[in-house]
């Protein structure tokens, strides 16, 4: 790659695309969000169903991230169980709001064996690239305003709510790319096949890293703080869309 | 016993630049691989201490039949690829391709001794036997050496080779690309004796170790 | 409770070549976790699959059912997918994959006792198989564990410091070339905590290091 490596879109390399964000607009979902970076379009859908604990854990609720990347959104994507790119992304978003301790798993606790499950679901519409960090924000905005259906008797009541889910801390992460020594961030799907150095990290408000996942490629022992400031810096920039 | 030169492994700086086995880095010369430098005559060498058959074309090669093509046979020859046998190179008379099933000439698994004519581009390495001594092999048992391993194996003026042959009463047939075909009387004593000269091809004191165990 | 020191590592054994039909193998222990790993290629590879500049790497990370507390179910799990992907990014960034044009190159690491650290040991042993196959490779890698526990900050984490500890971080490095080929990380650290893991790291991959070269060195010095 030249050294004059140039953004078709024009944007700088340290700039997002227009980012849009649309809440709560999966009716039967108890918390959701439509994330568009550029034309990188998710949805992230939150189900909150009752559980059992797992052994380990008796007192506390459940978390789950699975990621689809439904074959509506690129040539490439085919019908089947998630691929290794879908699960690592939905591990890695399972992580960043899991490290980043963003939900009290025990305030989902109702009784002995009974506790809320928080079932996040991503669903990819379309792939322009950078998969990961508009995920991750989907993710976050819709546990945000994801509202907690009411126990009674044994189940849970599907339309009476008593409460939100209130985010502890608000995680974002930022994959970030390296090409011809410069970092570059929000890349595009064009710009993902020729960028072949990535790593996305995750940070909380309070600037703790929470989340580091190389991603590809390979990066200097001295680049790492360079990295991590850069993560934050950016990470605050997304970070304002969680309201 | 000691190996008679130094080992290198992958990532090591090196004084030799050989195109193969070393890459640069600034004004260094690393090595890619596990190897041995040799030194003769004041000149050094760096020898592969493992891998897999590098085709040259003129190499005789022992290969296994894999698959069968409607005009030839794409052969396993310890390489990266398998190689292809035209139809044109392994059978004289003429033949009808769309009539005739060419599995009753050679079908998977059957073993060949061939020689290596032609490489494409760093692609497809084309086999022929059409030569003296080129042919199907019909009995025996195969194994597998590293090719690195072969020279050793054969010994100079091939002594090491029909020493082997001698003491196992055994026929061997041994190919540049690492693959061994062993019949006779004693094949299993032969494959020892075969496997321990790959084992311990680069320490110096080998012979004097292969005559103790015949 | 750890009876070891912050930056001390468990007891490692490495042996190379303990897999006759493969080009290259090696186990590797670290304290109870233990890896058997195996390197087969550069080889043929489905024209379908190939790819026309360079190899195609497949790697599968897998546990033995009996190597956890308790029994894990056979074949791959989400984990291990994922795992799997990681181990075969770090190993395409240590390896001249355009040297060997529409082969295939696959390694395996079998997991056969679990406490913690897994990933890396798996790393290190397909280091050591893939050199030992006579691969082209930039360097050999070398991996390690690091994290936080109880507050403290320590490296090679067994399955309890790993499980239960504030932070964990898995690190990958070609020693002499000083680029970071595996890096992932989980928990909550500061900058200042996860740049003095990193330099922890570096010291401990070092001494890695000289246990792959005295693994590969033994095999063919001590006749």
């Amino acid at each position: 790659m030249s050294k004059t490596f140039k953004r078709i879109d024009g944007r700088d390399f340290l700039s997002f695309r227009k980012i849009e964000i649309e809440k709560n607009i999966i009716p039967k979902a108890e918390g959701s969000a439509r994330v568009k970076f550029g034309n990188t379009d998710v949805i992230a859908g939150v189900k909150v169903e009752l559980s059992s604990p797992f052994p380990d854990n008796p007192r506390e609720g459940i978390l789950i991230v699975n990621a689809e990347f439904a074959p509506i959104a690129h040539q490439s994507f085919e019908p089947g169980p998630p691929n290794e790119n879908a699960i690592e992304l939905a591990r890695v978003v399972d992580r960043v709001i899991r490290s980043s301790e963003s939900i009290d798993l025990e305030k989902l606790f109702i009784e002995e064996n009974k506790v809320y499950g928080v079932f996040v679901d991503i669903y990819v519409i379309n792939h322009d690239g950078n998969l990961l960090d508009a995920s991750t924000l989907a993710s976050i905005i819709a546990l945000h305003c994801t509202k907690i259906p009411k126990y009674e008797d044994g189940k849970l009541i599907r339309n009476e709510f008593i409460g939100e889910l209130k985010l502890e801390h608000v995680p974002t992460l930022v994959t970030i790319g390296k090409i011809d020594e410069k970092y570059i961030i929000d890349l595009n799907l064009f710009e993902e096949e020729i960028v072949k150095n990535k790593i996305a990290i995750g940070t909380r408000e309070d600037k703790k890293i929470c989340t580091i996942q190389k991603l590809s490629g390979s990066f200097k022992l001295e680049e790492i703080e360079k990295l991590i400031d850069l993560a934050i810096e950016k990470g605050e920039e997304l970070r304002k869309f969680v309201k | 016993m000691q190996p008679k030169g130094k080992i290198v492994l992958p990532g090591e700086k090196i004084e030799i630049k050989d195109k193969r086995f070393t890459y640069e880095e600034g004004d260094s010369s690393y090595s890619k691989i596990l190897a041995l430098i040799e030194e003769k005559e004041d000149k050094k060498k760096i020898v592969p201490l493992n891998g897999r058959y590098i085709p040259k074309v003129g190499d005789k090669v022992i290969g296994i039949i894999k698959e069968i093509e409607s005009a030839g046979w794409f052969v396993d020859i310890n390489s990266y690829n398998y190689a292809f046998l035209p139809l044109g190179e392994a059978v004289q008379e003429f033949i009808d391709i769309f009539r005739t099933d060419i599995s009753k000439y050679f079908n998977i698994g059957d073993i060949i001794l061939a020689k290596v004519i032609n490489i494409v581009k760093n692609k497809i390495i084309h086999l022929t036997l059409k030569e003296k001594g080129l042919r199907k092999l019909h009995q025996g048992t195969i194994i597998k050496v590293s090719p690195y391993k072969v020279p050793r194996i054969i010994g100079k003026r091939s002594s090491m080779l029909n020493l082997i042959k001698q003491k196992t009463n055994c026929e061997i047939f041994v190919g540049q690309n690492g693959y061994i075909l062993i019949r006779g009387e004693n094949v299993g004593k032969a494959i020892e004796i075969i496997k321990t000269i790959e084992r311990y091809s680069y320490i110096s004191g080998l012979t004097e170790m292969v005559q103790k165990m015949v | 409770m750890r009876t070891r020191k912050n930056n001390e590592l468990r007891k490692i054994e490495m042996k190379v070549q303990v897999i006759p039909n493969a080009d290259g193998s090696a186990y590797v222990a670290f304290g109870n976790t233990k890896v058997i790993a195996a390197v087969y290629g550069p080889r043929e590879l489905p024209k379908f699959l190939q790819e026309d500049r360079k190899a195609t790497l497949r790697v599968r990370y897998n546990m033995a059912a009996f190597s956890t507390d308790t029994r894990k179910n056979p074949g791959p799990d989400r984990r291990s997918i994922e795992i799997s992907k990681v181990l075969r990014d770090a190993i395409e960034n240590s390896i001249f994959v355009e040297d060997y044009p529409r082969a295939a190159i696959d390694c395996y690491a079998e997991v056969i006792s679990s406490d913690g650290s897994t990933r890396v040991t798996a790393l290190n042993a397909l280091s050591l198989s893939l050199a030992m196959a006579g691969i082209a490779m930039k360097d050999l890698i070398v991996a390690c564990t690091a994290g936080k526990y109880n507050g403290e900050l320590i490296v090679d984490l067994d399955q309890e410091e790993d499980n239960n500890g504030e932070a964990d971080l898995a690190f990958g490095i070609l020693p002499n070339k000083n680029e970071i080929v595996l890096l992932q990380m989980d928990g909550l650290l500061s900058k200042d905590e996860l740049l003095k893991l990193v330099e922890m790291l570096k010291d401990s991959c070092k001494k890695i290091y000289e246990e792959q070269v005295k693994a590969i060195r033994s095999y063919f010095e001590n006749v």
